[in-house]
């Protein structure tokens, strides 16, 4: 794949001028490299969604039924009576052009449908014909034209374009959400069995074996009892993480591809050792679970339905276990769901306590009726408190910043305690330039279930913006790690970081926190989590042993 | 794809002679009467229908954006206006959302420069513009009121008087301007239009996704400032006289005063279709900003539930559906399970259709 890719001069020749001819009248051109690979029937499937088939996006006929039209028209219908944000967002764009340059996907291609604006005016544009009378009359000089198959396919091409990254909505006056325009128009796809493969069988994974990747019970318990030799291994200390535990006094949920993929195996070893001092230290009892044992949910990027489906089970779970309280990993959209969705989903969670922190006796009170806590909030808690024996100068050789994920950015304001978990874990913390970070950080480019293999030129365009933001700190400061809050981030950002500032290396915030936590009874720790020495504390303690 | 401007331009060119060729023929009562209750009589009934239209659309999830720190430990600064957690604190974000354009004022622009560079600067003037587009356009309204009120109440005399600050005089046996006194907001409300429209016509990108609704409406205002203009400083058409009509009309005593001349006719004929189009259009991000979801709720979801009026139960996998099928597996692996196994074999898994094949095509999927 690597060999195919375009060098990254080529790709830097980005013309933000708009064409000649007219956006509807510029045919669609499918491009290899800027898309995902059309579902499996199989998950379409197993999950129960329509018109599984086996289809390509490249042939002419993409197999749809033969009212496609009408399904699509009834479907549209239905969800402007469902939301009103849909309603509304069809009606009072007044195209300012304001999120025009806002989207890190019109950055790094310059193909003018990736403008949010125009985006969206790709189901306006029908709703206007549909919906509207003036629409209707004055046609395409008012924007307005029929649904048709180049249309579709339009939609399909460009919907899986967007990573619902909301970054467009902070700059929009009337606060038009394209990720809300998105989440609807994938709906409608859906509809009539247009889907990525990248989502659909996550989504049938996670349905039957709790995860995305299909990780059985006895193979997620495997694969962290791994995790519990390499923590050994770096650390000399063994530590014993509870699996399904009935009575456990809290859950905790992650995104499995914390448990599968490197550097994010480093954070759910970060998260392992974290417990596993608190338990030894103040009795902690936490318990992971393999029936719940993914935080992520790719439901969310196929339908509001889907997205209640798979989440169902996170209180499902800590219901049957009669756990107090849900603690949730680092992970983004995982965020944005339990933030935004969950709670009116599944809830009333009213089976479990008001969250507090049994170390600190701190009550999280934003999390009252929802009873999930962000791990960074509870880490900045107990740091705060002085809970945790913390040795920041074992990441002195690096040099940090911090990448802001879209949802617990935008979709849940979670900006410090992140930040100040890094600046007590790390001495050396940069941030990256104001326009790049907090509320207007830039998506990693694969968001939304877009960090599939075969779309990479479409991720490494997407995400030059946050790239080229890191690559500035980097030379700027020196900066060598990227730190970051998100699953999809630790898994698609290496890549991207390889490709646009090679010196830089990714990491989750918890495998900081781990490097710097010391453990009742551990070696030398002359070793971070990946194995590898660091440097200046290896050639102490060999003087150490010298001297002893 | 210019066809959209020119259009436009030729729909208010086509507006005006109607009125013009109206006025002619004698239709006074019809543009001076006729249509403009009607106009009006739209404006108000499609407006309300949209408010309501829009609002019988339910609000099933609370996504406000939030463009600032939440409110979580007690310790960690707040930020109350971007991420508000309370009705209050809505209601400010709101207010400065409506009263200053607040997210317009973060427009930056992006500039990819040498050396592969990208910079994102403050842009400023689109926030200028239509600061300044809506406050002289707000200003002209209220000024207007004096044609509507008899007598005249204190404010709309008191943003005449802020209106007429400045005094711009030309007085010259030839040109004689600037009395009466110069309102402001009339050269400003022009200049704005002027100022939107131009930017869609020469910034390219905003030419690419500027349709007929975004030239036409700014046309037909441009065409009302004129119409305005003209009328106060050069044309000087007898006020009282307009003033009778408009009193007629609000009276529901209409009358047809004599001496009213044809611009008139076309600025009441422009605003009558300014009206009558308003709810059908874009124009009606007026009533809309205050509906918009990522806005005008409030970010503490977690904290108190928000309740979805049309939630449905769906189909879920449950755990005992999970334990059944993998039971063996996990009492091997020393997992704890519900039920202890049955004497029967479970099913085969490899019937499943999403099973073990999609799991070792699908590596990494985080």
């Amino acid at each position: 794949m690597a060999e195919e890719l375009p060098k990254p001069e080529q790709l830097l020749q980005i013309d933000h001028r708009a064409p000649n001819t007219d956006w509807m009248e510029t045919p669609i051109n499918i491009r290899k490299g800027m898309y995902c690979y059309a579902s499996n029937p199989k998950s379409v499937e197993y999950v129960g969604l329509p018109n599984a088939r086996a289809w390509n996006p490249l042939e002419d006929d993409w197999q749809l039924p033969e009212n496609w039209q009408e399904i699509i028209h009834k479907g549209f219908k239905e969800r402007l009576e469902r939301f009103r944000s849909f309603k509304v967002f069809m009606d009072i764009c007044v195209r300012c052009g304001a999120c025009a340059d806002k989207c890190h996907y019109f950055i790094g291609t310059g193909d003018p449908k990736n403008m949010p604006v125009l985006r969206a005016e790709l189901l306006r544009s029908v709703y206007r014909n549909d919906f509207t009378r003036v629409g209707k009359i004055l046609g395409k000089l008012n924007g307005a034209r029929p649904m048709s198959l180049d249309v579709l396919k339009e939609w399909w091409y460009y919907l899986f374009q967007c990573s619902e990254c909301r970054r467009c909505s902070v700059f929009c006056p009337y606060g038009i959400d394209t990720a809300e325009i998105t989440i609807m128009g994938r709906e409608l796809l859906n509809l009539i069995g247009l889907n990525i493969d990248w989502i659909a069988t996550p989504v049938a994974n996670c349905y039957r074996t709790g995860n995305h990747l299909g990780i059985q019970p006895h193979a997620f318990k495997d694969m962290l009892d791994f995790f519990v030799d390499d923590i050994e291994d770096v650390t000399g200390v063994r530590v014993e993480p509870q699996f399904n535990k009935k009575g456990a006094d809290i859950l905790f949920i992650t995104p499995s591809g914390d448990v599968f993929a490197d550097p994010g195996t480093y954070t759910a070893m970060g998260y392992m050792m974290l417990f596993h001092f608190l338990k030894e230290k103040y009795g902690f009892d936490i318990t992971w679970s393999t029936y719940a044992s993914e935080g992520g949910n790719f439901g969310f990027f196929t339908s509001h339905e889907t997205m209640k489906r798979l989440n169902s089970k996170m209180y499902a779970e800590a219901k049957r276990l009669g756990v107090k309280w849900i603690l949730g990993g680092e992970c983004g959209h995982m965020w944005r769901v339990i933030n935004q969705y969950m709670d009116t989903m599944n809830g009333p969670a009213d089976f479990m306590e008001e969250p507090v922190n049994p170390i600190t006796g701190t009550k999280f009170e934003n999390a009252k009726s929802t009873k999930m806590v962000h791990i960074t909030e509870f880490t900045a808690d107990l740091i705060k408190h002085g809970k945790l024996d913390l040795d920041p100068s074992r990441n002195d050789h690096l040099k940090v910043t911090f990448h802001d994920s879209c949802n617990p950015s935008r979709g849940m304001g979670l900006f410090d305690e992140p930040r100040y978990v890094i600046q007590n874990v790390c001495n050396h913390f940069y941030d990256m330039p104001t326009n790049t970070i907090r509320e207007q950080t830039f998506c990693c480019g694969s968001g939304s279930g877009l960090n599939a293999g075969e779309d990479m030129e479409l991720r490494l365009t997407g995400g030059l913006p946050r790239a080229n933001a890191v690559k500035y700190v980097h030379e700027k400061h020196g900066v060598n790690m990227l730190s970051t809050i998100c699953a999809i981030d630790r898994a698609a950002l290496p890549a991207l970081m390889e490709y646009w500032v090679p010196e830089v290396d990714v990491t989750g915030v918890h495998e900081l926190v781990a490097n710097a936590l010391n453990l009742e009874g551990q070696n030398d720790r002359a070793t971070d989590l990946r194995g590898e020495d660091i440097p200046g504390l290896e050639s102490d303690s060999e003087e150490e042993t010298d001297e002893g | 794809m210019n066809s959209r401007y020119i259009f436009s331009l030729i729909a208010v060119i086509v507006l005006f002679l109607i009125a013009w060729a109206g006025t002619a023929i004698g239709l006074q009562v019809v543009f001076g009467i006729i249509i403009p209750y009607l106009a009006l009589l739209t404006f108000f009934a499609g407006f309300v229908f949209k408010i309501v239209d829009w609002s019988r659309s339910a609000v099933p999830f609370r996504i406000p954006t939030t463009g600032g720190q939440q409110k979580s430990l007690p310790w960690i600064k707040h930020s109350q206006l971007d991420s508000p957690a309370t009705n209050w604190q809505v209601i400010l974000r709101m207010a400065l959302e409506i009263l200053t354009f607040r997210s317009l004022f973060r427009n930056t622009r992006m500039r990819l420069k040498e050396g592969a560079r990208i910079s994102y600067q403050l842009e400023i003037f689109l926030w200028v513009g239509a600061l300044a587009f809506h406050y002289a356009f707000l200003a002209v309204l209220v000024r207007h009121l004096r044609f509507f009120t008899e007598p005249v109440p204190f404010f709309v005399t008191l943003v005449e008087n802020v209106d007429s600050f400045f005094r711009v005089e030309i007085l010259y046996p030839g040109i004689q301007f600037g009395l009466p006194g110069v309102f402001l907001s009339g050269v400003v409300l022009l200049a704005a239009a002027g100022y939107l429209f131009s930017r869609r016509l020469f910034i390219r990108q905003v030419r690419y996704i500027s349709l007929a609704a975004d030239y036409f409406p700014l046309l037909l205002i441009c065409g009302i400032a004129v119409t305005g203009i003209l009328m106060r400083y050069f044309l000087k058409i007898d006020v009282t006289a307009a003033k009778a009509l408009t009193m007629g009309l609000v009276t529901f005593q209409p009358t047809i005063p004599e001496g009213v001349g044809t611009v008139f006719y076309v600025h009441l004929f422009f605003v009558s279709v300014l009206l009558a189009y308003f709810p059908f259009s874009k124009l009606m991000h007026l009533g809309g900003v205050f509906l918009s979801p990522t806005r005008n709720l409030t970010t503490d979801t977690r904290a108190r539930r928000h309740v979805n009026p049309w939630n449905y139960p769906v189909p879920i996998h449950t755990y005992e559906e999970y334990e059944d099928e993998f039971r063996d597996k996990m009492i091997e692996a020393g997992l704890p399970v519900d039920k202890m196994p049955e004497p029967a074999p479970a099913e085969d898994p490899a019937e499943e259709p999403a099973g073990d094949q999609a799991e070792e095509e699908k590596p990494a999927e985080e």
